[in-house]
């Protein structure tokens, strides 16, 4: 059975979630940009499947899984240096999320609508 | 008396080839304990089932088990307070020896690892070492520890990598590396300044959200790191 963990548990598998994830955009991003090299017929041609609407909403799911990471990093990072903080742990992960979803309203609506 | 459902993981390695869940109903009073719903099971139902105990009190440390998923002392869990049917499981992340008893050889040499007696090369004084009051409170919510390894068995980086020290033995060190009247600091902190010290913890907080004592140990860790990352360097 699943260990039943709380904010922190959750809090820390997407962090490792989004980290590898935009891990694996930037190594598929740096092969597309690699692809230049053999011509811009080809390049063209690999770069026209990004206009599919489903990249439309990867891209926002890019920027979610970035936007989380960075700011669950900064509270990771706060926690680190001041270990006094541990006690309001949830707290800040609860601030974090509403910063979170606060942002990611006005960016989804301009990143879909362009 | 209530009729209580409790689903028990098994395991006899003589017998199993692997863990399997049975189900059980006693009956109990809404205010007992699971570990009284437990013992009601091997006192009436089935012998066989095998489980540490002692004081009843969460008091020795030795019945910390996984129960609806988290880890808990089960003489400190009132039967109303928990959904059923309880699922009792193990500590995870200990060979089992048998049903819910697990093999701590490795969670007490780690523990006898951070050196967790006084270190002090002076000579003793007559009466007792002298403290204020302020230096005792600096390492006071960790000398509440009482070994019971909730913590170290809910901790995701314990999983995977079955050498890190876990929170309980960080726990023991903080006991005295922050105690003024203990000269062994230095050591104890050069031990936990290793990848399998406390930089494997990723303040994921399971730890803190087991431990029956609520001490507070993911600060006690962070408290460790910072002195590491700014007294040493
Ligand atoms: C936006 C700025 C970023 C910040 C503030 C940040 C912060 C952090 C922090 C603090 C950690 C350590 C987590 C811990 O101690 O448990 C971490 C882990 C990690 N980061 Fe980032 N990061 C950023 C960007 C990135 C990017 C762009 C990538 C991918 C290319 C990435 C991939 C990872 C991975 C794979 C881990 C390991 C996850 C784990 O151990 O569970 N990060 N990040
Ligand atoms: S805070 Fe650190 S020691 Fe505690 S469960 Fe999380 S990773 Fe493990
Ligand atoms: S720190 Fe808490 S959970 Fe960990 S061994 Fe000590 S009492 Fe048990
Ligand atoms: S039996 Fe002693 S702590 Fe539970």
């Amino acid at each position: 059975m699943f260990y039943k963990g709380k904010e922190g548990q959750w809090s820390w598998i997407f962090h490792r979630i989004t980290g590898i994830g935009v891990l694996l955009f930037l190594a598929i991003h740096i092969i597309d940009t690699m692809l230049v090299g053999w011509g811009p017929e080809i390049y063209n041609k690999v770069i026209a499947i990004y206009r599919n609407p489903i990249f439309k909403i990867g891209e926002v799911g890019l920027f979610a899984a970035v936007l989380y990471h960075a700011l669950n990093g900064i509270r990771i990072m706060i926690i680190d240096f001041v270990p006094e903080f541990t006690k309001y742990h949830r707290q800040i992960f609860y601030l974090e999320m509403l910063l979170f979803f606060l942002s990611m309203i006005p960016v989804s609506f301009l990143m879909l609508s362009h | 008396m209530i009729q209580v459902h409790l689903k028990i993981q098994r395991y006899n390695p003589e017998k199993d080839s692997k863990p399997y869940f049975k189900d059980y109903a006693v009956e109990c009073e809404p205010t007992d304990r699971v570990l009284d719903a437990l013992l009601a099971v091997k006192g009436t139902l089935d012998g066989s089932l095998t489980l540490r105990k002692s004081c009843a009190h969460g008091v020795c440390g030795s019945d910390g088990m996984r129960i609806n998923g988290r880890n808990m002392l089960a003489c400190k869990v009132l039967i109303k307070n928990v959904s059923q049917p309880i699922v009792v499981e193990p500590l995870k992340g200990f060979k089992i020896v048998k049903d819910l008893v697990v093999d701590m050889k490795q969670f007490f040499e780690k523990y006898v690892a951070v050196k967790p007696y006084l270190i002090n090369q002076e000579t003793s004084p007559e009466k007792e070492r002298l403290q204020s009051q302020k230096q005792q409170e600096r390492f006071e919510d960790t000398t509440k520890c009482i070994l019971c390894a909730c913590c170290t068995t809910a901790c995701p980086s314990f999983w995977s990598d079955p050498n890190y020290v876990g929170p309980a033995s960080i726990v023991q060190a903080h006991r005295f590396i922050f105690d003024s009247r203990d000269q062994g600091g230095e050591e104890r902190l050069n031990l936990l300044n290793q990848r399998e010290g406390v930089w494997r913890c990723r303040t994921i907080f399971n730890c803190v959200e087991a431990c029956p004592r609520e001490i507070n140990i993911t600060r006690a860790i962070g408290e460790i790191k910072r002195d590491l990352l700014f007294k040493k360097i």
